[in-house]
């Protein structure tokens, strides 16, 4: 029994153990000056245990009495969370070692952050998504200030942490109302007790269980953190940030919404779609004023939650299906986004402001041309995969006979196109200026130029992960 | 063969156009030259080889989607070989003769490369005539129409710094879209009726449609009819007929190569081919038959009025190419397609020569174009002048009257003489007959003010007028051989033989019409004619062979159709009496008698009869005041409607609405939303309580899903 | 009413009371205290459902050290509450407003509650006849497992966070080596040099 188990939580093991032992090794040795090393060795880790999840899983298990599920939608989540981190630790390397943040405890809180991701995802039951979800959280608030002598740095993770707590006060809220309804925390339990009537305790349970996921995908009304998080941070945190916790929060939240409440997807439906509609407009119109690119993405990605959502609030499994592919290619496109910010900089100091980027494609075409690349698929301009994302959920909204969520998505992409298109504007038209001068490692630089060159070729085929995500969604909406 | 006639031509158009910076600009001159030579030869290989039975080369599927199901394919029949050697030829010639001719353009600078780019636009054009030519559906062919389009367009505005030229490209590319949108509607017609674009199945179809009403505007009209009919509104745009003809004057603002490929030889044919090539159609669609020819005559008389007056030397030759084209119309209308198309052909060799010659001609005087200002040429530039002679001779259709000798244009203008006599259309005839004495008038007109008389204009220009390079007198001589000699060769075949142009073009024998016509004409007046014509013995020979054909009639379709009324209408013209056949001729020597005197012996005269009639030359000169008449009744009221849209509509409303949209109320919004953003720790918390709150009472009101 | 019940009303009133004047108190060293008699109160709640351990845990832990330990903390530092009372109190209508309308919808909620079918028996206690303490091990260590590991590994990050975020090694000052010290020998702490009169170093 307990052997069956272990075997199948098995990578989140490893990981932990891993975690553990780096720590260890790492005091007990070189301390911060295995820091490169070990982010690098961190990685390597994440590659392997993606590569042996994609790879070797197949079919639908439970462990600990159902608390832990692996199926193929927790693969799928579970190989983008891997990989995303592996891509945003490798990237974040040369720009924490020049600001002497390079901390060995770095790449362990990541790697215990996405154990914490990985039980997120797979989580059966109300408790193990609790703890999940705070092994994950307590981690992003401690690397949210890992500046620690900046005050922005501090003030981020302390705003981080006072909001993250109340938030995770609503989510335990409502998963008391939940149990207190349905008399127990397994998901599979509650779907039963549940069946096709809600009443208006259980209904208030879960809209204070969603507003503690809506508070970690970010999205509006419970996104005000997310700028102030994602500017006072250091640049390689918050590229993670934008990363695998949004894909592990969606996950989680796909899996509660239909493992859990499965049977009443028309309750839940109305919520995801207000949520959805909310972040598409607020993180369009806001990221308009925005003069600081870290603020930016941070919009950005509150807008491009809404479209992931939109793809949850179709409530098919063509729209889980929808929903994966968008934060597989929204992940790519913010690593890409991110290799570049990291390599912003003037006299060897972070520039974030977005009119620095004056003219720059007179001083690196291809650079310029990456992000352009990038920004139009950001923006999903056809034909970059953006688009291809996009028109995913956009289908699936219209499939489920949401026209106006649809509409209303339009017109919010529309918006949002502005603040995209002005980043590409100061690259190509803006006033001269030698506002940038920093030097792009290779890593990033070839993350940077990959992500983009992916935006144009996965257009053939989306790199197959469509039939992936549609056997994963299989497996959640069953 | 047929594959590298097609897209050679294309090829090397993207080569010199693209590549002319690897392989220089002469390289792209000599490579688009020589393709269009070996296409040249490789067309008259196909022409002189040809069976008449026409075949089917598939390229590639195109459209696929529903019913509509269009193949890239090449059609080869009589028809199409004809316009192959024809287009080939006279392009191959043309690109040589640019060689020479632009080589030092004054429109450009010394730096500025567009000799590659001409010489790409011509092939362009060339494959995308070929492409017209060739199809074998009508998609296709509609394809190759808006592609000569294009290049004719881009032709006409190559001196894109000139505003005329400018103005001159757009007005073609308007006026053709007017009628483009008649041929669509023709095509849109044709698919709705017949499910099919193909011409096969149209043709097969086309004496049921003869039996089909259409409801089409405000009444229902006879579907082959009408449907001939907008195909012929098309045909009207591209062939310049009359109440769509301004544009081709205009065209002339091109370099003077192109007016001779574009706008005399080719091109503005494609009319006069359509209407042969879709001739199963019209052959049911007597009323619009009929159409065609008044109107066929009407320009050719037109336009030969308005050639009367005209001093720009490459105008006169315009006027004269619309009215030719009238005259082709008039031969398509009587049915007599053969006598249409051996026109087509016969007047691409000596149009073509008299502009290339033209164009030698302003070579010689430095781009001047004014026949005022020439004089006396004809020693300066000799070989020029005999060119220009053998071209004139040609149009005013010089012969021995009753005789198969002459040049081209004698055989193939009495032709359409006869014909139009023949088909009893009384306007035709006569409106012709007069054509042809303006003609000749404008044509030694032409030549007079040219090459005689006494030095005019410019004495600096005149000292130096010099013969043009081998290169420009090459063509000239080729075209001259065919001015000659193609009307005495090919007049059998294309209509002076009945059963030579039946196996000429592939057509199955009229069994019907001719065992009746031979018979009716058998009782009475073919005693009279039995010397001078020997296809009545022949088609009654022929009865067994005819009735073999007849067999499998659907299976093989010839290039041509000809009804039993058409086939009549031709043997009437070969009957013709003599005085019609001798008519022609005699508006020549008029016309060439009164241009004579006018121009060589009182030279006076013609500026006191400008003076004496002044209304009437005034009309003339300004073109029956189509132009004014046009900008009154379309431009203006299109760009008042234009600006109104534009300016109320577009700039006010639209631009308006969704400025204030988006710098008004978004621009609020993202101050809103900033504002929120507060920074304090409560704010942020405060919202999330309120987000919950809000949620909550929308679940409770809601009450769920139920 | 039973004993029991009384006693059960009783605890969760001051339960209630406590928990509102954490909030509400003005001084935030009332506020902890009022949290303790919260945490006190609670506990005597799980004494009545026969959970004396967990009770017995939440004394211990929760008011004996996690309550001190906030207490030095709020004493600790300098922050000037009614500076942002007065920031706050901007809101204080708005706030309550919707705090009102929270409370009507979860008491509309409350009112109407209803259990799920079969409530009770996913809800039935362990039969047997087991300590409170050995029952909660078994729970813990064997069907909770993973959830308790996790558990430990979120105490871990709890502790590499502080860490991280508050040690500092200061380069410039000395450090005791108490290898050194150790490993020192003697013989060559101090060395004799004799030097001649007049000559120096």
């Amino acid at each position: 029994m307990i052997s069956s188990d272990i075997q199948i939580v098995l990578p989140e093991i490893i990981l932990a153990l891993f975690a553990m032992g780096a720590l260890l090794g790492a005091v007990y040795t070189g301390k911060d000056k295995t820091a490169s090393f070990l982010t690098w060795l961190t990685a390597g880790v994440f590659l392997v245990l993606g590569a042996w999840i994609g790879l070797n899983g197949q079919g639908t298990q439970e462990a600990f009495g159902g608390m832990f599920i692996d199926d193929s939608f927790s693969r799928f989540a579970k190989v983008v969370i891997l990989f995303s981190a592996a891509a945003v630790l490798i990237v974040s390397i040369d720009y924490m070692a020049k600001r002497d943040l390079l901390r060995f405890e770095y790449p362990i809180l990541v790697a215990l952050a996405t154990v914490g991701m990985m039980v997120m995802v797979s989580a059966g039951d109300l408790m193990a998504l609790y703890m999940g979800l705070e092994l994950q959280s307590l981690a992003l608030y401690v690397v949210a200030s890992l500046r620690r002598d900046s005050a922005k740095s501090t003030e981020a993770g302390l705003k981080y942490f006072v909001l993250g707590a109340l938030s995770s006060g609503l989510l335990l809220y409502g998963a008391s109302l939940t149990y207190g309804f349905a008399g127990t925390t397994l998901f599979s339990g509650i779907l039963t007790a549940v069946g096709h009537d809600v009443s208006i305790g259980l209904l208030f349970g879960m809209v204070f269980m969603m507003s503690g996921f809506a508070f970690k995908v970010s999205a509006a009304p419970f996104h005000m953190w997310t700028p102030d998080v994602y500017e006072g941070s250091p640049t390689p945190v918050t590229a993670f940030f934008a990363t695998a916790p949004k894909v592990a929060a969606m996950g989680l939240f796909a899996r509660v919404v239909y493992d859990a409440f499965g049977g009443v997807v028309g309750d839940w439906q109305q919520i995801v779609m207000m949520l959805s509609i909310l972040s598409m407009f607020v993180g369009a119109i806001a990221a308009i004023g925005q003069t600081n690119i870290k603020r930016l993405m941070a919009y950005s990605s509150i807008a491009h939650m809404g479209f992931a959502l939109m793809g949850l609030a179709a409530g098919t499994a063509m729209g889980v299906e929808a929903m994966l592919v968008y934060m597989s290619i929204y992940v790519t496109m913010n690593i890409g986004t991110f290799a570049f910010i990291l390599s912003m900089e003037k006299d060897g100091k972070p520039v974030t402001e977005i009119k620095a980027l004056s003219m720059y494609s007179k001083k690196e075409p291809l650079k310029a041309l990456a992000l352009l690349v990038l920004m139009f698929s950001l923006a999903g301009v056809p034909p970059m995969l953006g688009f291809m994302g996009k028109l995913a959920v956009f289908r699936a909204a219209l499939e489920a006979d949401l026209v106006w969520l649809a509409v209303a998505a339009g017109i919010a992409s529309v918006i949002g196109a502005f603040y995209y298109l002005r980043v590409v504007y100061y690259m190509y038209f803006g006033e001269d200026s030698d506002a940038l001068d920093g030097t792009m490692s290779p890593v990033a630089w070839g993350m940077l130029v990959a992500s983009a060159v992916i935006m144009l070729v996965g257009i053939v085929n989306l790199f197959g992960i469509v039939p992936m995500a549609a056997e994963a969604a299989q497996a959640l909406v069953n | 063969m047929e594959k590298f006639i097609l897209l050679a031509p294309f090829v090397g158009s993207l080569i010199a156009g693209f590549g002319w910076r690897f392989i220089g600009e002469k390289g792209a001159q000599w490579l688009t030259t020589g393709i269009l030579f070996l296409c040249a030869a490789l067309s008259w290989v196909l022409f002189l080889n040809f069976d008449g039975q026409a075949y089917t080369i598939h390229l590639l599927d195109w459209i696929n989607s529903g019913t509509l199901n269009t193949d890239w394919a090449i059609r080869i029949d009589r028809l199409t070989v004809i316009m192959l050697i024809v287009v080939n030829t006279v392009s191959s010639l043309v690109h040589l003769y640019s060689m020479g001719y632009m080589a030092h353009d004054e429109n450009w600078g010394h730096h500025e490369h567009y000799k590659a780019r001409f010489f790409a636009y011509l092939s362009f054009f060339t494959f995308a005539m070929l492409m017209l030519v060739t199809s074998d559906n009508l998609v296709q062919m509609f394809f190759g129409w808006e592609g000569v389009g294009v290049a004719s367009y881009l032709l006409i505005g190559f001196y894109y710094k000139k505003p005329s030229a400018n103005a001159a490209a757009m007005k073609a590319f308007v006026v053709n879209r007017v009628g483009d949108f008649g041929f669509a509607l023709g095509i849109f017609g044709l698919y709705m009726l017949t499910d099919s674009i193909q011409f096969d199945v149209i043709f097969d179809n086309a004496p049921h449609l003869a039996e089909t009403q259409l409801h089409f505007l405000w009444s229902d009209w006879n579907a082959a009819n009408l449907l001939a009919f907008l195909l012929f509104v098309g045909a009207m745009g591209k062939s310049a007929q009359l109440i769509l003809h301004t544009w081709l004057p205009d065209a002339m603002e091109g370099p003077t190569p192109v007016s001779a490929l574009i706008h005399a030889a080719t091109m503005v044919t494609a009319g006069v081919f359509l209407v042969c090539r879709m001739s199963p159609l019209f052959e049911y669609a007597p009323e619009t038959k009929s159409f065609i020819m008044y109107l066929g005559a009407a320009t050719a008389f037109f336009a030969a009025t308005v050639g009367l007056v005209q001093n720009d030397i490459k105008r006169v030759i315009a006027y004269s190419t619309c009215s030719q084209l009238g005259y082709m119309f008039v031969a398509a209308g009587a049915g007599i397609y053969g006598a249409a198309m051996f026109h087509l052909f016969t007047h691409a060799f000596f149009k073509a020569m008299l502009f290339l010659g033209a164009g030698s001609v302003i070579h010689a005087m430095h781009h001047e174009q004014d026949m005022r200002n020439y004089g006396n040429l004809r020693k300066k530039i000799p070989f020029t002048f005999w060119a220009m002679m053998i071209g004139t001779l040609a149009i005013t259709g010089v012969g021995i009257p009753l005789t198969y000798y002459g040049f081209a244009g004698f055989l193939s203008k009495d032709a359409i003489i006869e014909s139009a006599y023949a088909s009893g259309n009384g306007f035709a005839f006569w409106a012709l007959v007069i054509a042809a004495l303006f003609t000749s008038f404008y044509s030694w007109r032409l030549m007079f003010m040219t090459f005689y008389g006494k030095e005019r204009g410019d004495h600096h220009a005149h000292e130096h007028a010099h013969e043009s390079p081998l290169v420009m007198l090459v063509p000239l001589g080729v075209l001259a051989m065919g001015a000659i000699f193609a009307g005495m060769i090919w007049l059998k075949p294309f209509f002076g033989d009945h059963d030579k142009m039946t196996e000429f073009f592939g057509m199955p024998h009229h069994v019907a019409a001719t065992e009746e016509g031979a018979a009716a004409d058998h009782a009475a007046p073919a005693e009279e004619h039995a010397a001078t014509d020997a296809a009545h013995g022949e088609v009654a020979a022929d009865a067994s062979h005819a009735a073999m054909a007849a067999e499998h009639h659907g299976a093989e379709r010839g290039a041509i159709y000809m009804s039993d009324a058409s086939n009549e209408v031709l043997d009437a013209a070969h009957h013709s009496p003599v005085w019609v056949k001798v008519s022609p001729f005699i508006a020549m020597l008029i016309g060439f008698f009164t241009a004579w005197v006018m121009y060589i012996r009182k030279p006076h005269l013609p500026a006191q009869l400008a003076a004496n009639q002044a209304p009437l030359y005034n009309f003339l000169l300004n073109k029956w005041y189509f132009d004014e008449l046009y900008d009154f009744v379309f431009v203006q009221p299109a760009k008042a409607i234009g600006r109104f849209f534009w300016k109320r509509g577009d700039e006010q409303t639209i631009d308006g609405g969704i400025n204030g949209l988006a710098m008004g109320i978004v621009p609020f919004l993202t101050k809103l939303a900033g504002r929120a953003q507060s920074g304090y720790v409560f704010t942020y918390a405060f919202a999330m309580v309120l987000g919950i709150a809000v949620i909550l009472t929308w679940v409770t009101l809601t009450g769920g899903s139920h | 009413m039973s004993v029991a019940a009384i006693a059960f009303y009783c605890f969760a009133l001051t339960t209630v009371a406590g928990g509102l004047f954490t909030v509400v108190s003005r001084n935030p060293v009332h506020s902890v205290l009022w949290l303790i008699l919260s945490f006190l109160s609670s506990a005597g709640l799980f004494v009545l459902l026969g959970a004396e351990f967990i009770a017995m845990l939440l004394m211990i832990v929760y008011v004996g050290a996690v309550a001190v330990l906030f207490l030095f903390v709020v004493m600790m530092l300098d922050i000037d509450f009614a500076e942002l009372k007065a920031e706050m109190a901007k809101y204080m209508p708005l706030a309550l407003l919707i705090g009102v309308i929270i409370l009507l919808q979860l008491a509309m909620a409350y009112g109407s509650w209803a259990y799920s079918d079969g409530f009770e028996t996913r809800l039935a206690a362990p039969q047997g006849d087991m300590q409170n303490t050995a029952a909660l091990g078994l729970l813990v260590y064997d069907k909770y497992i993973m959830l308790f590991q996790l558990a430990g590994l979120i105490l871990l990050v709890a502790m590499i966070g502080a860490i991280v975020l508050t040690l500092r090694h200061r380069q410039n000052i000395k450090r005791q080596d108490v290898l050194a010290q150790l490993y020192r020998d003697p013989a060559k702490a101090m060395e004799l040099k004799d030097i001649k009169p007049g000559q120096g170093l």
